[in-house]
C-alpha cells in the first residue's frame, strides 16, 4: 500500500488537534509550550506532505524548509522555557490559571 | 458800514460775565473784592455803553451789525452776530446806569450776609446776561441770553435758599416763565423753517429785513404770538404774572433789578426788537398779533393795578405795580406806540429801581420789616429815603411836568386814544392810571406818614452807599424827562430816527390836563381815603385798613391777587398732579405688569427648557453612557487576563474561517 496525501493531513491534523488540545487544555507552562510544538511538528509534516506529493518534489525544498522550520522551533523553545522560569521566579508558579495580569 | 463799536460790542456783557466768573473763584471772606470787582466790571460795561451811544448819534437810523458763523451742519451755516441801533444803544444805558445803582445800593444793604461774594457774582451774572440779550442780532443769541437771565433770576430769587418761600419761589419764577418759553421757542423753530434765519438783519436777508418777512407770509401772525408767549413770561403778563410778586422772596437789590432795570424789560424788549413780525400784514398797523398784545396788556394793566391797592407788603405793592406798568407797556406797543412803549420802558427801569431800592432801604432802616401797616412816620427819620421815594412814587403815579413818568405815560395815552379798532383800552388805561395813583398814594402815607407804629419807631437812615444810589436814580428820573417832553421830543425822534425840533408851543397839550386831572383825582382819593389809615378811627381798629372795613370781601379777594394762584392750584396744578398720578399708576401697574407679563413669559420658557434639557438632552447622554458602560464591561470581561482563552478564541476563529472556506468552496 502507498502511502497517499490523506494519510499524510490526517496524521498532521490529529497531531495538530492533539497539541491545541493540549494547549488550551493543560494547566502547567511547560505543558502548554510542549503543545505548541506538537501543533509546529503537525505544520512541519504538512509542509513535507505538500511538498513530496506536488508537482516539483526535487530533493533539497521542502527538507530544507522542514529543517529551518525545526530549528526557528527551537530557538522559539528556548525563549518559551526563559520566559517560563522568569515567570516562574517572579511569580513563584506556572501555573497559567494564576497568571491574569493581562485582564482588561 | 461795519464801525469799530459794533466788533468791540461784546465788550460790554463780557464785562460783568468776566467778573462774575472771577467773583465765584473768590473766597467767602474777600467781600471787599468781590463787590469791587463786580462795580468796576459794571462801569466798564457803562463806560464802553456811553461810547458806543455816542456813535449812534451821528446818523439818524444809525444800525451796524456784525455777524458772524457758529458752526454749520452740511449746506447750511448757524449764524449769531450783534447788532447796534438806537433800541439796543438806550437800553444799553439804561441797564448799565441801574444796575451800577443797584450794585452800589447792594454793597450797603447785603453787608450783614454772610454769602455776599456769591451775590455779587450772581448780580454781574444777571447784568451781563441782559446786556448781551439788548444787543445780540439773532433770535437764537437773544434766546440763549434770554434763558441765563431765567437762570440768574432763579439764582438771586432763591438767593436765601434757607428760607422755604425763596426756593419755592424760585422755582416758581423759573417754570412759570420756562412755560413762556416754551412757546417762544416753537416761535423761533417756525419763524426758522419758514425764513431759514434766525438773523434780525443781515443786508437785507434777515428775519426782520422786507426778503425774510415776505417768505413768512400768513404764519406770521402765530410766530409773532408764539414769541409773544415768551414775553408774556418774562414780562409778567397775564395769565403767567404770578411769578412776579413771589420773586419778591429774593433781596431787595435782585427785586430792583429784576422789576426795573432787567428780566421784565426783556419781554417788552422782545416784542419792540421783532417788532416788524407783530406788525407785518395790511390795514394801518392793526393785525391780529397786536390785537393780542393790546389785549393781554390792557387786563394785566388793570388787575395789577387793582390787586396792589390791597397789598400789605412792600415789596408786593411795587410788584403789582410793575406788572401793572409793563401791561401799560405792552399796550402802547400793541397800539403802535413803539417808541412810547420803550420810553416807559426806559423812565420806568430808573424809577422803578428807585422804588425798589427806596422800599430795600426802608426794611433796611426798619430791621427787615416788609409790612407797610406796622411802619409809618418814617418821613422824620429816614429824610433822603422819603424824598427820593416821594420822586419816585410822583413819577411812577405820571405826575405831569417834572417827572419822566409823566410824560412817557402821557404819550401812550395818545397812541392808544388813536388806536382805530376800539376806545375800551384808552379808558380803562385812564383808569388804570386813577387806580397807580391810588395805591401809591396809600403806600407812601402807610409807609411816611402819621406816627410811627410797632418796628418804626426805632428806625433809621441808611448809610451813605444806599443812599447815594438813590439820589443818582432820583435825579435820573426827574432829568430824564428833558429829552421826552413833546416840546422837544429828543429821545422819541432818537428811537424812531425821525428829526426832532424845539417848539415850546408843544409842551402844553389837552392830554395834559387829562393826566392832570386823573393823576390829582387818584392823589386826593389816595390822601382822603387814607387820611386816619394805621390810626384807629370810630370804629376802626387801628391795624385795619379802611378800605378792608368798607368792603371786606372785594378787599381779600384783591388781597389774595384775586385768587389766581389758587385758581391754578385747583385746575393747572390740580392737573399735573393728577397726571403725575396717573402716569405712576401706569408705571407701577401698567408698565411694570406688562414687564413683569414678559418676565413671567420668559421664566416659563426657561423652565420649559431647563424640563427638556433635564429630561430630554441630559437623559439621553446619560442612556448613553451607560450604554457606553455597559457594553465596556461586556468587552473588558472578555479580557480575563486568561491566555488560554485567548487561544481558545483564537482557535475558534481559525475553525470558523475553515469552516466557511469548506462551505464557500
Amino acid at each position: 500500500m502507498t502511502p497517499t496525501l490523506q494519510a499524510f493531513l490526517i496524521v498532521s491534523t490529529a497531531l495538530f488537534s492533539i497539541g491545541l488540545l493540549a494547549a488550551l487544555s493543560r494547566r502547567h507552562a511547560i505543558f502548554i509550550l510542549i503543545g505548541i510544538e506538537m501543533m509546529l511538528a503537525a505544520a512541519n509534516l504538512n509542509f513535507i506532505a505538500f511538498w513530496r506529493f506536488g508537482p516539483h518534489h526535487q530533493p533539497p525544498i521542502g527538507v530544507m524548509i522542514a529543517l529551518f522550520s525545526i530549528a526557528i522551533a527551537a530557538a522559539e523553545a528556548a525563549v518559551g522555557l526563559a520566559m517560563v522560569i522568569a515567570v516562574y521566579r517572579h511569580y513563584r508558579t506556572t501555573n497559567v490559571d494564576q497568571l491574569d495580569q493581562l485582564r482588561g | 458800514m461795519n464801525s469799530w463799536i459794533v466788533t468791540y460790542l461784546w465788550f460790554v456783557p463780557a464785562a460783568p460775565f468776566v467778573a462774575s466768573l472771577i467773583i465765584l473763584t473768590l473766597s467767602n471772606a474777600r467781600r471787599r473784592s468781590a463787590a469791587a470787582l463786580a462795580i468796576a466790571g459794571q462801569i466798564a460795561a457803562l463806560a464802553m455803553s456811553i461810547l458806543a451811544f455816542g456813535q449812534t448819534l451821528q446818523t439818524p437810523g444809525f444800525r451796524v451789525v456784525q455777524n458772524f458763523t457758529w458752526f454749520t451742519f452740511g449746506e447750511q451755516a448757524l449764524r449769531l452776530g450783534f447788532v447796534f441801533d438806537p433800541l439796543g444803544a438806550a437800553m444799553l444805558l439804561m441797564v448799565a446806569l441801574a444796575g451800577l445803582c443797584i450794585f452800589v445800593f447792594s454793597v450797603g444793604y447785603m453787608a450783614e450776609d454772610k454769602n455776599f461774594t456769591r451775590f455779587f457774582a450772581y448780580l454781574s451774572f444777571f447784568s451781563g446776561a441782559m446786556l448781551g440779550l439788548v444787543i445780540a442780532n439773532s433770535l437764537l443769541l437773544l434766546f440763549i441770553f434770554w434763558e441765563l437771565v431765567g437762570l440768574a433770576s432763579y439764582l438771586l430769587i432763591g438767593f436765601w435758599i434757607e428760607r422755604p418761600r425763596a426756593a419755592e419761589a424760585a422755582k416758581k419764577a423759573f417754570i412759570t416763565t420756562r412755560i413762556g418759553d416754551m412757546g417762544f421757542f416753537l416761535g423761533i423753530l417756525w419763524l426758522y423753517g419758514r425764513s431759514g434765519t434766525l438773523l434780525f438783519y443781515d443786508r437785507g436777508n434777515g428775519c426782520l429785513e422786507s426778503a425774510g418777512l415776505a417768505m413768512l407770509g400768513a404764519s406770521a401772525t402765530f410766530i409773532a404770538l408764539l414769541i409773544f408767549c415768551g414775553a408774556v413770561g418774562k414780562s409778567g403778563q397775564f395769565p403767567l404774572h404770578v411769578w412776579l410778586p413771589d420773586a419778591m422772596e429774593g433781596p431787595t437789590p435782585v427785586s430792583a433789578l429784576i422789576h426795573a432795570a432787567t428780566m421784565v424789560a426783556a419781554g417788552v424788549f422782545l416784542v419792540a426788537r421783532v417788532y416788524p413780525l407783530f406788525s407785518l400784514g395790511p390795514i394801518n398797523g392793526v393785525t391780529p398779533s397786536l390785537t393780542v398784545v393790546v389785549w393781554i396788556g390792557v387786563t394785566t394793566a388793570l388787575m395789577a393795578a387793582l390787586i396792589a391797592i390791597a397789598q400789605a407788603d412792600i415789596k408786593r405793592v411795587l410788584a403789582y405795580s410793575t406788572v401793572s406798568q409793563l401791561g401799560l407797556m405792552m399796550v402802547s406797543l400793541g397800539v403802535g406806540g413803539v417808541a412810547a412803549g420803550i420810553m416807559h420802558l426806559l423812565a420806568h427801569g430808573f424809577f422803578k429801581a428807585l422804588l425798589f431800592l427806596g422800599a430795600g432801604s426802608v426794611i433796611h432802616g426798619c430791621h427787615g420789616e416788609q409790612d407797610i401797616r406796622k411802619m409809618g412816620g418814617l418821613r422824620r427819620l429816614m429824610p433822603v429815603t422819603f424824598f427820593t421815594y416821594a420822586v419816585g412814587m410822583m413819577a411812577l403815579s405820571g405826575v405831569p411836568f417834572f417827572f419822566s413818568g409823566g410824560w412817557t405815560k402821557e404819550e401812550i395815552l395818545h397812541a392808544t386814544a388813536s388806536w382805530a379798532p376800539s376806545h375800551a383800552p384808552y379808558y380803562l388805561i385812564l383808569a388804570g392810571v386813577v387806580l397807580t395813583a391810588l395805591y401809591m398814594t396809600r403806600q407812601v402815607i402807610y409807609v411816611f406818614f402819621g406816627n410811627p407804629r410797632a418796628t418804626a419807631e426805632h428806625a433809621h437812615e441808611s448809610p451813605r452807599a444806599m443812599t447815594m444810589p438813590l439820589i443818582v436814580l432820583a435825579l435820573c428820573a426827574i432829568f430824564f424827562s428833558v429829552v421826552l417832553t413833546p416840546a422837544w421830543p429828543w429821545l422819541h425822534g432818537y428811537l424812531t430816527g425821525e428829526p426832532v425840533h424845539f417848539e415850546i408851543a408843544r409842551l402844553i397839550q389837552p392830554m395834559l390836563f387829562v393826566s392832570l386831572v386823573l393823576v390829582g383825582g387818584g392823589v386826593a382819593a389816595g390822601i382822603w381815603i387814607y387820611r386816619k389809615a394805621g390810626a384807629p378811627e370810630r370804629d376802626r381798629p387801628a391795624e385795619i385798613d379802611p378800605l378792608e372795613y368798607a368792603q371786606p370781601a372785594l378787599f381779600r379777594f384783591l388781597a389774595n391777587g384775586m385768587w389766581i394762584d389758587e385758581l391754578y392750584d385747583r385746575t393747572v396744578i390740580a392737573f399735573s398732579w393728577a397726571s403725575a398720578r396717573l402716569s405712576d399708576w401706569m408705571d407701577r401697574y401698567f408698565w411694570d405688569g406688562l414687564v413683569r407679563g414678559f418676565g413671567a413669559i420668559a421664566q416659563l420658557f426657561g423652565i420649559f427648557t431647563t424640563s427638556v434639557g433635564e429630561r430630554g438632552i441630559n437623559a439621553g447622554v446619560d442612556e448613553t453612557t451607560v450604554g457606553t458602560r455597559g457594553l465596556g464591561r461586556l468587552i473588558s470581561a472578555a479580557h480575563s487576563g486568561q491566555i488560554q482563552t485567548y487561544l481558545g478564541a483564537v482557535a475558534i476563529g481559525m475553525l470558523a474561517l475553515l469552516l466557511l472556506y469548506a462551505w464557500l468552496a
